[in-house]
C-alpha cells in the first residue's frame, strides 16, 4: 500500500508540481511585460525607437492588445492565450513569437545536444582516466576541471575560434551549415559544463569508493579495477543525472553567448535581439519556452531517476 | 627466520595445520603504528574471539589477514600462512582467489555494506559469479540454499528486494549469506551485531553459532565481553594493537592474568550491582551533601500518547519520578522511550496526557509560560558532539549556560560566571586545560563530561540522561557510569535514564519501565523486574544478553 | 627477520605543501587589487589616449599586451578596467547575497508555512536558469552598467537562498540549538547567539566563491553589448570590442578575457580553500 502512495506521489502530484511552476513562470512573464517603465503601448509599438505615434494608434493598439481592460482580465487573457499557445506578435520582427521560435529552434536543438553529448564523453574522460592514479593524478584531473567549469563561454569561444578556425582554418569561420560548424560551438558550450559534471561525478565517485559495500565486494574477491567500474561508477553517475534538467536549461540560456560569438541563427541569437530591441513579446515568449523546457527536462530526469534508484522507487520498510 | 620458507609438512604427530596463522604482523599508516607484532592462529571448527576497544588495532588485524588493509599501509609479518601455504609472496591476483572461496568475511552494518543499488539475491550471487561457480541455473540455486540455511523466509521474494527494502535482522542474515555463499573454511566476522535490536543480535549470534562446523574457523571480532561468552572456545584480548591476553574463554573470564583484561572485566556494568565503582578513576572534587535531602516526586507523567502519521510512537505512558533516585527506560529501537524523553524535556508536545514537573503544569503550558521551569530538567544525550556550538570552547558553552536569564533571578557577572564555570568543570573532573578546546578536540569521555557540566550548570534537579554511554567504549563507560552515580549524591539528582543496554540500565537503576511499540509492557523496580521478568518481551530482552550456558561448555 | 609485505605510502608529495593554486591565486588578486583601487600606480599611459598612429601594436615591451584599433594600451585599459569589472562583480554578489540571505532565513525560522511558500519561490526561480532572470530583468528596464549588476543579483539569488535555506534548517534542527533551547535561553537570544552565527559562518567562503562567477556575467552581459558600454574599459566591453578585430588582432580580445578567468579562477580557488578550512574546523 505504501508503495502504492510513493507511486502516486511521484507519478500524480510531481507533474502536478512541475505545472503549477511554469503557471508561476507565465506569471512571472506577465508581470514583466507590466513592469515596464511607461506606456506598455510604447514598447508594443517597438521600445521608443523614435516612433512618434497618433493618439488615434495608441488607443487602437491599447485596445486591440486589451491594455484598456482591468489588470486581472488582461492576467486571465494572457494565460489564456498562453494555454492555446499563442505567444503574441513580436514587435520588433512583426511576425508570430511561435513562427519565429518554431524557425529557430531546430538549429538549437541540435547545438545543445551535441554539446551535452561533448560535455558527458569529456567529463567522463577526466574522471576516469585521472581517478585511481596516485594523489597526483587526482590533483591533476580536478585542477583541469575547475579550470573548464570557470572559463567564461565568451572567451573560450572567441579562443577556439582564433585557433581553429582562423589560423588552423580546420573549421569555417562563421555560420557554417552541418557538422563542421557545429563543432566549435557545442565545444564552448560543452567544456564549462563538462568541468562542473566532472567535479560532481568525481566527488560522487570518491565517496562511493569509501562505502562499506565496495568492501564488501572486495572481500568477496572483486579486483579494485572491476569494483570501480561495476559498483562505484553506477552510484557516481546518479548525481550527474539529476543536474542534467539544470544542465539541458543553462545550455539554452547559454547559448544566447555562443551563438552571438559564432554568428549562427538559433534562439538564443533570436533572444539577444529581442532583448536589445526591447522587444518583451518575443523575449518573453523565449523565456518561457525555456523555463518550459527546463522544468519538462528535470521532470523526466526525475522520473528516469527512479527507475535508476530502487531506494526512491519503494519506500523504506521494517 | 628466512622467508620464502617452502611449505614444510607438518610432522605426523604435530597438530593439525591451522587454516590461518599469523606471527609477528605488524602494520602502520604513516607514521602510527596500529597493530604491533600480533600473533594468532585459527583452526577448523574452533571459534576465535578478537576483543578490544576502538583503536585496539582489531579490524585492522583481521582486514590485513585478507590482505585488504587499505590504502597507505605498511605491513610485516613473520609469517602469513593459509592452509600452511605463506601469502606474503602471493599476487594480488592469487590472493583474490582466497577472499570470498577461502574466507568469507562479514563487515558490520548491512544497510551499507550490502549495495543499496542491487537486489540482495545478486550481491549474495556475487562471489559465486566471480569465482566461477556453476552455470546460471545452479547459482540461482545455491543462493536459495544458503538463504535457506541462514533462515531468510520466503528468500525468492527476499532475493529480488534490496537493502533498504529488508529488516535489519534479514539484511543482516543476507550479508552471512553473501559471506557463505561459497562455503568457505573461514568466516570472520567484523563486529556483526553492533548495530542491531538485542532480540534481533542474539538471533544473529545463534546464526553465525550455527554456522560453526568441524571443518569451518570462526574469528569474529568485537567489543562486547558478553557476545564472547557466548560465542567463542577461545579470546584474545587487544589493548593498543598487541595482544594482552589470549586463552580459552573460561580461563581468560573467570580468571584473568593481565590487569587489562580485569580492569575491561571491572568495566561490565551488567556484573556489578548498583552503587558498586566500575572504574578506578579518581573521584571530582564535588560537594559533601549536607542538610535533608528533598524527597518526593520531581517528574510525573500521566497518561501519555503521542502518533506520528498514524503510527503509536508512545502509548498511555505514565510514571513518576522521585529526587535522588533512577528510573530506568529500556526497549529496542522504535519502541517509544526516546520519545518518551522528549515529551519529559517539554521538547515534543503529547497528543494526550499530562506531565509535571516539581507539582507545576510542564508539558501544557504555551513555551513562554514554561520557560522558566526549563532549568529544572536538562538533558544529556547520546551524541554530544553535535550538541555543542561549533563555534565555542568548552569555556564559552559553560559560561553561556551559566549566565542565563531568569526572571527573579541574578544573572550571574562575567566574574562569577568564568568561576562556576571551572567549579562545574572539577565537578565533572574535566582538567582543565580541555576549557579552552573546542569540542571537536575532545575525547568521547571528555566530550560527555563537558555535556554533563552544562547540563548542571542551571542546577537543575531532573536529567534526562538519553542512552548516555551508547557511544563510548567500556572502559570510558564506566568512568562516566561512576561519575553519574556520584553527581546523583551529591546533588540529589532524580535520573531518567534511556538505554538499549540492560546491563546498563540494570547497573544504575532504581525503577524501571520496559517498552514495546510505544506501551510499557513491565514496570516495577529493577532488581525484581531483572530478577523475575513477569512479561515475555522483558524475558525475550534478558535472554538476548544472558547466554543460558557458559561458552565453551557445549563444545 | 621480517618481509615488508607492502610498500611503504609515498611521502606526501610535494604539490600539497606547497599548494601551487593558492598561492597563484593569492598573488593574482594581490596584484589586481591595487589595480582596482589606484590603476595610475601601475600603468604609464593613459587609458582613453587615442593614438592613431599606434593601432593594432602587436604585444612588445612597449606594450606589453598590445595596443587596439584606436592605439590605446590594452594593459593599461586593463588594469583602469579592473575597479569597474570588480565593482559590478561584487555589488552583483553583495545584492545576490542579501536576497538569499532573506529568503532563506525566513524559510528557516518562519515556521512552515513560510518555508513551504520560499521553496515554491525558488522551485520558479530555477526554472529559469544562468542568464536567462538577467535577460528578461535587462528587457524591462534597459541596458547598463548598474542594470547589469542588479540583473546578474537577482539571477544569483536563488541559488544563495537555496544553500542557506538549507544550511538554516541544518542548525535550527541541531543538537545545539535544541541544548540552548533546553536551558531556556529565550527565542530571541537563541536566534542572536546560536543560529545566525552559526547560518552566516559558510558564507565568507560562499561570497568568495560568488564574486567570480558575478564577475564573469556581468562581463558576459557586457560582451553582449547589454551592460557596461564602449568605450568603457570594462573587461566584457573590452573583448566585445575587441573581437570585431579577432583576425588581425588577437590580443585586443585575449587579455581581457584572460583576465575574466584568472579573477574568477582565483576566487574559486581561495574561496574552496575557505570553505574546507571552515568544515575541518566545525565537524
Amino acid at each position: 500500500m505504501t508503495a502504492t502512495v510513493a507511486r502516486l506521489r511521484r507519478y500524480g502530484v510531481r507533474p502536478a508540481g512541475a505545472a503549477l511552476v511554469l503557471w508561476a513562470a507565465a506569471t512571472v512573464t506577465f508581470l514583466a511585460l507590466h513592469l515596464v517603465p511607461g506606456d506598455p503601448v510604447l514598447v508594443l509599438l517597438g521600445g521608443g525607437s523614435g516612433a512618434n505615434p497618433t493618439p488615434e494608434t495608441i488607443a487602437a493598439i491599447r485596445h486591440a492588445y486589451g491594455l484598456d481592460q482591468p489588470l486581472y482580465a488582461q492576467y486571465l487573457h494572457h494565460i489564456g492565450r498562453l494555454v492555446t499557445g499563442d505567444l503574441g506578435v513580436s514587435t520588433s520582427l512583426k511576425e508570430p513569437v511561435a513562427g519565429v521560435i518554431t524557425q529557430q529552434l531546430p538549429a538549437t536543438i541540435e547545438l545543445t545536444a551535441l554539446a551535452l553529448l561533448f560535455a558527458w564523453l569529456l567529463a567522463g574522460a577526466v574522471v576516469l582516466l585521472s581517478t585511481g592514479r596516485g594523489a597526483l593524478g587526482r590533483a591533476l584531473g580536478s585542477g583541469l576541471e575547475t579550470v573548464a567549469a570557470g572559463l567564461p563561454h565568451f572567451w573560450l569561444g572567441v579562443v577556439l575560434l582564433y585557433v581553429f578556425a582562423f589560423r588552423l582554418g580546420w573549421f569555417p569561420v562563421a555560420g557554417g551549415t552541418g557538422i563542421a560548424g557545429l563543432v566549435l560551438p557545442a565545444l564552448t558550450l560543452a567544456v564549462p559544463l563538462a568541468g562542473y559534471l566532472g567535479q560532481v561525478t568525481r566527488g560522487a565517485l570518491l565517496t562511493a569508493l569509501e562505502q562499506p559495500f565496495v568492501t564488501s565486494a572486495r572481500l568477496r574477491g572483486m579486483s579494485s579495477a572491476a569494483v570501480r567500474a561495476r559498483r562505484a561508477l553506477r552510484h557516481a553517475l546518479l548525481p550527474p543525472l539529476t543536474l542534467s534538467g539544470w544542465a539541458v536549461g543553462a545550455l539554452f540560456s547559454s547559448e544566447v553567448v555562443v551563438e552571438s560569438v559564432f554568428a549562427r541563427q538559433g534562439i538564443g541569437r533570436a533572444l539577444l535581439n529581442a532583448v536589445l530591441a526591447r522587444d518583451l513579446p518575443l523575449v518573453t515568449g523565449i523565456v518561457l519556452l525555456i523555463a518550459a523546457v527546463y522544468v519538462l527536462v528535470d521532470l523526466a530526469v526525475d522520473l528516469l531517476h527512479a527507475v535508476v534508484d530502487p531506494r526512491i522507487r519503494t519506500p523504506r520498510e521494517l | 627466520m628466512p622467508t620464502p620458507e617452502k611449505p614444510v609438512p607438518p610432522p605426523a604427530s604435530a597438530q593439525p595445520v591451522p587454516l590461518i596463522h599469523a606471527g609477528n604482523l605488524t602494520v602502520g599508516f604513516g607514521g602510527r603504528t596500529v597493530v604491533r607484532g600480533v600473533s594468532l592462529t585459527v583452526h577448523r571448527g574452533e571459534t576465535l574471539a578478537l576483543v578490544g576497544e576502538s583503536g585496539s588495532g582489531k579490524s585492522v588485524t583481521a582486514r590485513t589477514l585478507v590482505g585488504l588493509t587499505g590504502p597507505g599501509a605498511r605491513v610485516r609479518a613473520d609469517r602469513l600462512e593459509w592452509e600452511g601455504e605463506d601469502v606474503r609472496a602471493w599476487s594480488e591476483r592469487r590472493r583474490r582467489r582466497i577472499r570470498g572461496r577461502g574466507i568469507g568475511f562479514v563487515l558490520q552494518d548491512a544497510l551499507v555494506s550490502l549495495d543499496p543499488l542491487r537486489p540482495v539475491g545478486k550481491e549474495i550471487e556475487d562471489a559465486l559469479k566471480l569465482h566461477a561457480y556453476g552455470d546460471r541455473a545452479a547459482r540461482r540455486a545455491r543462493v536459495r540454499e544458503v538463504m535457506e540455511q541462514v533462515a531468510i523466509p520466503d528468500p525468492a521474494l527476499r532475493a529480488a528486494q534490496y537493502p533498504h527494502e529488508l529488516s535489519g535482522g534479514l539484511r543482516q542474515r543476507a550479508l552471512i549469506a553473501s559471506a557463505l555463499a561459497l562455503d568457505p573454511p573461514l568466516l570472520i566476522a567484523d563486529e556483526p551485531t553492533t548495530a542491531l535490536d538485542a532480540t534481533v543480535q542474539a538471533q544473529i549470534l545463534d546464526l553465525l553459532a550455527a554456522a560453526r562446523s568441524r571443518e569451518r574457523g570462526l574469528l569474529f571480532i568485537t567489543h562486547d565481553l558478553a557476545v564472547v561468552r557466548r560465542l567463542a572456545d577461545r579470546v584474545a584480548v587487544m589493548r593498543g594493537g598487541e595482544i594482552v591476553e589470549e586463552g580459552p574463554v573460561g580461563h581468560v573470564l573467570q580468571d584473568p592474568q593481565h590487569a587489562y583484561t580485569r580492569h575491561l572485566l571491572a568495566a561490565d556494568p551488567a556484573l556489578h550491582p548498583k552503587g558498586a565503582r566500575l572504574s578506578a578513576a579518581p573521584r571530582p572534587a564535588l560537594p559533601e551533601p549536607e542538610g535533608e535531602r528533598p524527597r518526593g516526586v520531581v517528574l510525573a507523567a500521566e497518561g501519555l500518547h503521542k502518533t506520528y502519521r498514524g503510527r503509536t510512537a508512545v502509548a498511555d505512558v505514565s510514571f513518576a519520578l522521585a529526587a535522588g533516585r533512577t528510573l530506568g527506560i529500556v526497549g529496542e529501537s522504535g519502541s517509544g522511550k526516546s520519545t518518551t524523553a522528549r515529551i519529559a524535556l517539554g521538547l515534543t508536545r503529547p497528543d494526550r496526557g499530562t506531565v509535571t514537573l516539581h507539582g507545576e503544569e510542564w508539558s501544557a503550558p504555551a513555551e513562554k509560560a514554561r520557560r522558566h521551569l526549563r532549568h529544572h530538567i536538562q538533558l544529556v544525550h547520546q551524541d554530544p558532539l553535535s550538541a555543542f556550538d561549533p563555534r565555542w570552547t568548552v569555556r564559552r558553552t559553560l559560561t553561556d549556560a551559566v549566565r542565563l536569564h531568569r526572571p527573579g533571578h541574578r544573572t550571574p557577572g562575567p566574574a562569577e560566571a568564568a568561576g562556576r564555570a571551572r567549579e562545574l568543570a572539577a565537578q565533572v573532573g574535566l582538567p582543565a586545560d580541555t576549557l579552552d578546546r573546542h569540542p571537536l578536540h575532545l575525547s568521547g569521555g571528555q566530550r560527555q563530561r563537558a555535556a554533563l557540566a552544562r547540563a548542571l550548570a542551571p542546577r537543575p534537579s531532573v536529567l534526562v540522561l538519553d542512552e548516555p554511554v551508547s557511544a563510548l567504549d567500556v572502559s570510558v563507560q564506566a568512568q562516566v557510569l561512576d561519575l553519574l552515580a556520584e553527581l546523583q549524591d551529591a546533588f540529589g539528582l532524580a535520573y531518567l535514564f534511556i538505554s538499549h543496554d540492560l546491563g546498563v540500565v540494570q547497573h544504575t537503576s532504581d525503577d524501571v519501565l520496559v517498552m514495546q511499540d510505544g506501551w510499557i509492557v513491565e514496570a516495577g523496580p529493577a532488581a525484581a523486574v531483572f530478577a523475575a521478568p513477569a512479561h515475555p518481551h522483558t524475558r525475550a530482552l534478558l535472554d538476548a544478553v544472558r547466554p543460558l550456558t557458559p561458552s565453551g561448555a557445549t563444545r | 627477520m621480517t618481509t615488508v609485505l607492502t610498500a611503504p605510502a609515498q611521502a606526501e608529495p610535494l604539490v600539497r605543501r606547497i599548494r601551487p593554486g593558492l598561492t597563484a591565486a593569492g598573488i593574482f588578486l594581490a596584484l589586481v587589487v591595487p589595480a582596482a583601487l589606484a590603476p595610475g600606480l601601475l600603468t604609464t599611459y593613459a587609458p582613453d589616449a587615442i593614438r592613431p598612429a599606434d593601432f593594432f601594436q602587436p604585444p612588445s615591451t612597449a606594450h606589453w599586451f598590445g595596443t587596439d584599433q584606436n592605439g590605446r594600451d590594452v594593459y593599461t585599459r586593463l588594469v583602469h578596467g579592473a575597479g569597474q569589472s570588480l565593482l559590478i562583480g561584487l555589488g552583483a554578489t553583495a545584492l545576490s547575497l542579501t536576497l538569499g540571505i532573506t529568503l532563506g532565513l525566513t524559510a528557516a525560522l518562519g515556521g512552515r508555512r513560510a518555508d513551504f511558500a520560499v521553496g515554491r519561490v525558488l522551485e520558479v526561480l530555477f526554472a529559469f536558469p544562468g542568464l536567462l532572470l538577467a535577460l528578461l530583468f535587462i528587457a524591462v528596464f534597459g541596458t547598463g552598467a548598474v542594470t547589469a549588476a542588479v540583473a546578474v543579483g537577482i539571477g544569483e539569488a536563488a541559488g544563495y537562498a537555496r544553500l542557506i535555506r538549507a544550511q538554516a534548517t541544518t542548525v535550527v534542527r541541531s543538537g545545539y540549538v535544541e541544548a540552548a533551547r533546553g536551558l531556556g535561553h529565550p527565542p530571541l537570544r537563541v536566534v542572536r547567539r546560536t543560529v545566525l552565527p552559526n547560518v552566516l559562518r559558510p558564507l565568507a567562503a560562499l561570497a568568495t566563491l560568488g564574486i567570480g562567477q558575478s564577475v564573469v556575467w556581468a562581463s558576459s552581459l557586457s560582451f553582449l553589448g547589454l551592460g557596461a558600454q564602449p568605450p568603457a574599459a570594462e573587461w566584457g566591453a573590452m573583448l566585445a570590442d575587441g573581437r570585431t578585430f579577432l583576425q588581425y588582432a588577437w590580443w585586443t580580445s585575449f587579455f581581457p578575457g584572460l583576465f575574466i578567468v584568472l579573477t574568477t579562477l582565483s576566487t574559486t580557488v581561495i574561496g574552496r580553500r575557505l570553505q574546507a578550512w571552515l568544515d575541518a574546523r566545525s565537524s
